[in-house]
């Protein structure tokens, strides 16, 4: 039995360790309909001649699973336990978290069989139709109250910059959310939205855009301001620099939108203003990324011997890169080139795998034998060898997009001195094809590293047990 | 009010937060509140 008194004094970890179990398992699950579909475009008979299995129905599967599966699994459980440990607090409403969990699985359920059945919204992102949108909506109010609730009831005096991060996420996802799905339902599961024509186009992508900036970036950067620190064992280099990041972040992102619609129907001006905010956007990211880079300062030699921290530091190098790369294909003249073709898949992927992939693992490795009451993971070799196989695979996948999506690009707008196309559409379809299979194959080591890291996190949680960590009893006012 | 005009008043007002927030971290870069925030992390392991 468990005494009343001990239980009051323990973090709520219970919920941290479901998300984190199950991030892993979604993140197999997501990345292995990634390479199915990396398939399909090399061998276009693997759909099966299905409709439950076709490209444009596993395609928004693969999105969703990695982005709000593994992605938002990983958020939860790292956001619980950071805000409990940074405010030395139990978590508020341990039913209510427990309500998150659960609602959220419901939701990827829900994802995942509605999608191969055809039902979508048809908008990148947020292709759930109403019904699970309402569910969303009210899982992710319930995380909101769980979240700030925490906050409200701290015992110490400041709110660690991580929990800005956290807490700017989970308010403008929220936002983001009810805004992007509002939508007329016709019947059950069939909806028309809000929005019409090039507003509704608007509306879509400064969601879509701010769902890269607040949940792919604000987030993640939460994770890397306990994490880093935390592995690297010394303090943030410059908190002054966290704190101006963070608003220059805030305050820029959501002016970014309109440049993922460069030539198209929304006015001129509009697409100049994404454009500007874009290319300033290159600020805060980077402040970011060299805060976290001069952590390590004075201690990189650590990075020779421990896997877990090059995870991190090697998604904040991936962070850099492709916070340089956006700004750049924001431009309209770079845009008229990138845009449509597979460099834009190749700048998402070296965003996704590299940053928001390897410091969800880093931070992962980092708590799954802490919650487990492990001294370490069950095996550091199979954390060095997932470190080899995620980032050869990263390489070979955007390299080998970048090469197909410049040349797809440069094909798409040859013109003979006559006035006609140089290429027929297909003729651009068929030059892809070796860069397809390289990209298959970066996937599919990235993948690999993925399935050794559930083996590891189930070695380490089914030798370990349920560690409970106590609250620090008495706690010096800072 | 036009709606125009409020729009403007927002930006404005959030630009000069921003250059307001710029002007505070300046002058608090070197305090204990930012240093003992930025050890937040480390308070666990002093039991």
């Amino acid at each position: 039995m468990q005494d009343l008194n001990i239980e009051a004094n323990t973090y709520n970890d219970s919920v941290v360790r479901q998300f984190s179990i199950m991030a892993v398992v979604w993140g197999v699950v997501g990345m292995l309909v990634g390479v199915i579909i990396a398939a399909q475009l090399v061998w276009p008979e693997l759909n099966l001649g299905l409709p439950w299995t076709s490209f444009g129905r596993l395609r928004p599967l693969h999105t969703n699973a990695v982005i709000f599966a593994f992605g938002g699994c990983t958020l939860f459980a790292t956001s619980y336990y950071v805000v409990q440990r940074t405010c030395q607090v139990k978590l508020f409403c341990g039913k209510l978290a427990s309500f998150t969990f659960w609602g959220w699985q419901l939701v990827i359920l829900a994802a995942a069989i509605s999608l191969p059945l055809g039902y979508t919204q048809s908008k990148e992102y947020a292709e759930l139709e109403w019904p699970i949108d309402i569910l969303i909506a009210v899982v992710w109010v319930s995380y909101a109250i769980v979240f700030f609730g925490t906050i409200a009831k701290r015992k110490v005096k400041h709110i660690y910059v991580a929990n800005w991060f956290f807490g700017a996420f989970i308010l403008t996802v929220a936002l983001l959310h009810i805004v992007n799905s509002a939508a007329i339902p016709s019947s059950f599961m069939k909806s028309y939205s809000a929005y019409a024509g090039v507003q509704d186009a608007m509306v879509q992508w400064w969601y879509g855009h701010n769902a890269v900036g607040f949940f792919l970036t604000a987030g993640f950067l939460g994770i890397m301001y306990y994490f880093v620190p935390k592995q690297a064992n010394r303090p943030v280099y410059s908190y002054s620099l966290s704190i101006v990041h963070f608003w220059a972040l805030i305050f820029t992102y959501m002016w970014a939108g309109p440049h993922h619609l460069h030539y198209t129907a929304l006015p001129d001006w509009t697409q100049s203003l994404g454009m500007a905010f874009s290319l300033i956007l290159l600020a805060p990211s980077w402040g970011g990324m060299i805060n976290g880079m001069m952590t390590m300062s004075g201690a990189w030699h650590k990075l020779r011997t421990d896997p877990i921290l090059r995870f991190m530091i090697v998604s904040l190098s991936f962070y850099g890169m492709s916070t340089f790369e956006g700004p750049m294909m924001a431009i309209k003249t770079v845009n008229s080139l990138s845009h449509y073709t597979d460099w834009t898949v190749g700048h998402v992927h070296s965003g996704a795998l590299g940053w928001v992939g390897l410091v969800s693992m880093g931070a992962l490795y980092y708590m799954v034998p802490r919650l487990f009451g492990q001294k370490q993971m069950h095996s550091m070799k199979a954390i060095e060898m997932h470190f080899w196989l995620a980032t050869v695979g990263i390489v070979l996948y955007i390299s080998s997009l970048w090469i197909s999506g410049v040349m797809e690009g440069l094909m798409w707008r040859a013109i003979n001195t006559d006035g006609t196309l140089t290429y027929t559409f297909v003729e651009s379809v068929k030059a892809k094809h070796p860069y397809y299979i390289i990209r298959l194959l970066g996937g599919l080591l990235y993948l690999s590293g993925m399935i050794i890291m559930l083996w590891n996190v189930l070695k380490t949680a089914t030798s370990g047990k349920a560690a409970t960590a106590t609250i620090p009893a008495v706690t010096a006012h800072a | 009010m036009d709606i125009n005009t409020l729009r403007i008043m927002t930006t404005v007002a959030s630009f000069i937060m921003f250059i307001g927030i710029l002007v505070w971290v300046w002058r608090n870069r070197n305090t204990s509140d930012f240093k003992d925030a930025a050890n937040l992390p480390f308070k666990e392991d002093e039991r």
